[in-house]
């Protein structure tokens, strides 16, 4: 018997362009018949901040001193127009999160935390709560497309008004708050049946383009007279011309999302394929408002994927004035974390991945409406965990902006910052490190 | 400013009418004095001359009073309206009394789009047209147009009546909720999830307490009118409702 050799096998090779996850998501889709609905905001791998260093000082730049010389980090919103501006104390605020997408303790968490350190939460779809406006010592009050819950004696109470147009997870779309989350008390806040699907509109229903809602901005300054700074909300995706429409409707502030922008509930394939990465937004929001001579006349927030210091810093070197966070504040209270491991992997998840906020069933009591859940989150504890994760944001964008010469983190400006990639640089329109090319801007040596 | 007050012909001679006319006093100045006022204030009678189309007039009201403006106003006239009456003796532009909470808005004209936008409570009676998406996003409001709305009215109404004595456009009641829709001419069309439903002697007593609170008591039949609502195939998503999407 003649051996035969053994032709060797090819090892087992899974397409790149149909991954584990894409094999995933078919064959649910086949099972279901139905888009995978998720929170939290774009997954996939962007060019974000993390792609920009800074350029500490040495010989052509002059450093502070670290824990000695001051640098600051008050900031002032809504100068423009509004007879009461926001002061804060750091330039990070809270992202704007409903009441029905988070549970009761964890908005009163969000507040506790925020006033400690100065700064301000923000209300969501569904309207103002008492536990809400009384634990934010600076509350700025969402007027939504849904307008559930929406009442002029809240918009009365709050500090400044935030009209959302959109948000960074879903340009251009509404929201879908399934209906297991649906309590009496959320049901009524929306005058909605209880129990189900509530579909949040994708457009304000009474104003149709910049021209009306320069006249709504107008009505809600009368109504309010014209104490409060008027936010204007956009979702990443045409922010040169977003910020400047909002700029010439009338907007005090200008929000700008991008999508690593956390959302409550919407399709999957939405987050991921709809909007601009936040560090493509940044630049173009700026040159909108250099371009009117708005810039720090009508301030700029940031959102969508801040976490730390360094990309506090990044957002107002490229011009910001303040950034906003959603995602980071829930970790920082405690959602996703490891403690309840056993529980994630019960539902299918893992600590780290866990996005069905709209099934009501958070192991951390956050994103939730159920009673037992919700008790697992103290408020105060919590509150105090997001203060101090406040807190070490702050110390770290001081930290940079110290070593970059700057006494002020407002100081802070692109030549501050080079970039890693040339996605990066282009996007973020700071030079290729180690170069002086800009893509698109400069021809380099 | 310039405000004044001036006797009533017609009411006891007690009562005197704040006058203002936005040919020289702007709609700020409007505004400024009504949130002024408290709810046991006494000067419950405004009259409102040459409003000229200005958009935001009579808004955020919070006090039982009265407020006539003699003309033509722009966008959001008695916007997010309080206990006051809000009486137009002219046409109103779009969202005229959006989002109010309680208290009445009465357009003597017509009204354009967004009519009663979003309202939550308390009644707006439009005495000739009302353009597209009249009680757009409605949350509780009792809207009465005598003439005729346009397309879209109704559109993911969530509460409260609309009642039409015309005719309504397209997509009538489109994605509508619990709201209760009477229309007593044609219907161009019904939107998804939007059907004709019974009249039962609820809906009819329902249907005769807003006419009245129109004016209407006695002049109208409520059996002239059929009432539209939600077959709630809609209210939780399913693939095999997705061509009604």
């Amino acid at each position: 018997m003649n051996d035969v050799p053994k032709i060797p096998r090819t090892v087992p090779r899974k397409s790149a362009t149909f991954d584990d996850y894409t094999l995933s998501e078919i064959r649910r889709a086949a099972a279901t018949g139905i888009y995978d609905i998720r929170g939290g905001g774009a997954k996939r791998k962007l060019p974000h901040f993390d792609d920009l260093l800074f350029l500490g000082a040495s010989i052509s730049r002059y450093p502070l001193e670290g824990y000695r010389e001051r640098c600051g980090t008050e900031v002032v919103l809504g100068t423009r127009f509004a007879k009461k501006p926001i002061h804060l104390k750091i330039p990070i605020t809270i992202a704007g999160m409903s009441f029905g997408s988070l549970s009761g303790p964890a908005k009163e968490a969000l507040g506790r935390g925020a006033s400690a350190m100065g700064t301000s939460t923000t209300t969501g779809d569904g309207g103002m709560t008492p536990e809400e406006r009384g634990h934010s010592s600076l509350l700025v009050y969402q007027y939504l497309p849904s307008r559930y819950g929406m009442n002029p004696d809240d918009l009365r109470k709050a500090d400044a008004i935030e009209v959302v147009v959109g948000q960074g997870a879903k340009p251009g779309g509404g929201g879908m708050l399934l209906g297991q989350k649906i309590s009496p008390r959320v049901a009524k806040m929306r005058t909605l049946p209880e129990g189900i699907d509530q579909r949040s509109a994708c457009r304000h229903p009474d104003w149709t383009g910049p021209d009306d809602l320069e006249i709504k901005i107008e009505e809600l300054r009368e109504i309010t007279d014209w104490e409060k700074p008027i936010y204007v909300k956009v979702g990443a995706a045409r922010p040169y011309y977003d910020t400047a429409l909002a700029v010439k409707s009338g907007a005090d502030v200008v929000v700008v999302d991008g999508m690593q922008g956390g959302t409550a509930a919407t399709q999957e394939v939405f987050i991921e394929n709809v909007g601009l990465p936040t560090l493509a937004a940044v630049r173009q929001c700026v040159q909108a408002l250099q371009d009117l001579d708005m810039h720090r006349k009508v301030q700029l927030i940031v959102s969508g994927g801040i976490r730390n210091g360094a990309d506090v810093a990044k957002a107002l070197a490229l011009g910001a004035d303040a950034v906003s966070i959603g995602t980071a504040a829930l970790v920082a209270l405690g959602d996703n974390d490891p403690h309840y491991e056993a529980e994630y992997e019960a539902l299918g998840t893992v600590a780290g991945a866990y996005d069905d906020w709209h099934e009501g069933r958070d192991p951390a009591g956050i994103t939730t409406q159920d009673p037992e859940l919700m008790k697992r989150l103290d408020p105060v504890l919590a509150g105090r965990r997001l203060a101090n994760y406040l807190a070490v944001m702050t110390l770290e964008a001081q930290t940079i902006a110290r070593a970059c010469g700057k006494s002020h983190v407002h100081n802070l400006e692109p030549e501050d910052l080079v970039a890693l990639t040339i996605e990066a640089a282009a996007m973020a329109r700071v030079p290729l490190a180690g170069t002086d090319w800009i893509p698109g801007l400069t021809k380099g040596l | 400013m310039n405000v004044r007050s001036e006797a009533l012909k017609v009411a006891p001679s007690v009562l005197t009418t704040h006058l203002i006319d936005l040919a020289s006093a702007s709609v700020r100045d409007l505004n400024t004095a009504l949130h002024a006022l408290k709810h046991d204030t006494n000067e419950t009678a405004w009259r409102v001359i040459h409003p000229r189309g200005r958009h935001a007039v009579a808004v955020g009201i919070d006090a039982p009073i009265s407020v006539e403006i003699d003309g033509n106003v722009g966008y959001y006239c008695g916007g997010m309206n309080k206990l006051a009456t809000v009486l137009v003796n002219g046409n109103a532009g779009v969202g005229v009394a959006e989002n109010i909470m309680s208290g009445f808005v009465h357009v003597k004209g017509d009204a354009s789009q967004a009519a009663g936008a979003t309202g939550c409570g308390g009644f707006l009676l439009i005495d000739g047209n009302a353009s597209a998406r009249c009680g757009i996003s409605m949350k509780g409001v009792d809207i009465v147009v005598k003439g005729s709305v346009g397309h879209m009215s109704a559109f993911m109404a969530q509460a409260g009546t609309l009642t039409v004595l015309g005719d309504a456009g397209e997509s009538l009641g489109d994605s509508i909720y619990e709201a209760r829709l009477y229309v007593r001419g044609s219907v161009t069309s019904l939107g998804a999830d939007c059907i004709e439903k019974e009249m039962r002697d609820e809906h009819k007593a329902q249907l005769h307490e807003k006419l009245a609170a129109a004016g209407l008591a006695g002049e109208v039949d409520v059996s002239d009118f059929k009432r539209y609502g939600s077959a709630r195939t809609l209210y939780h998503f399913h693939v095999d409702n997705v061509s009604s999407y």
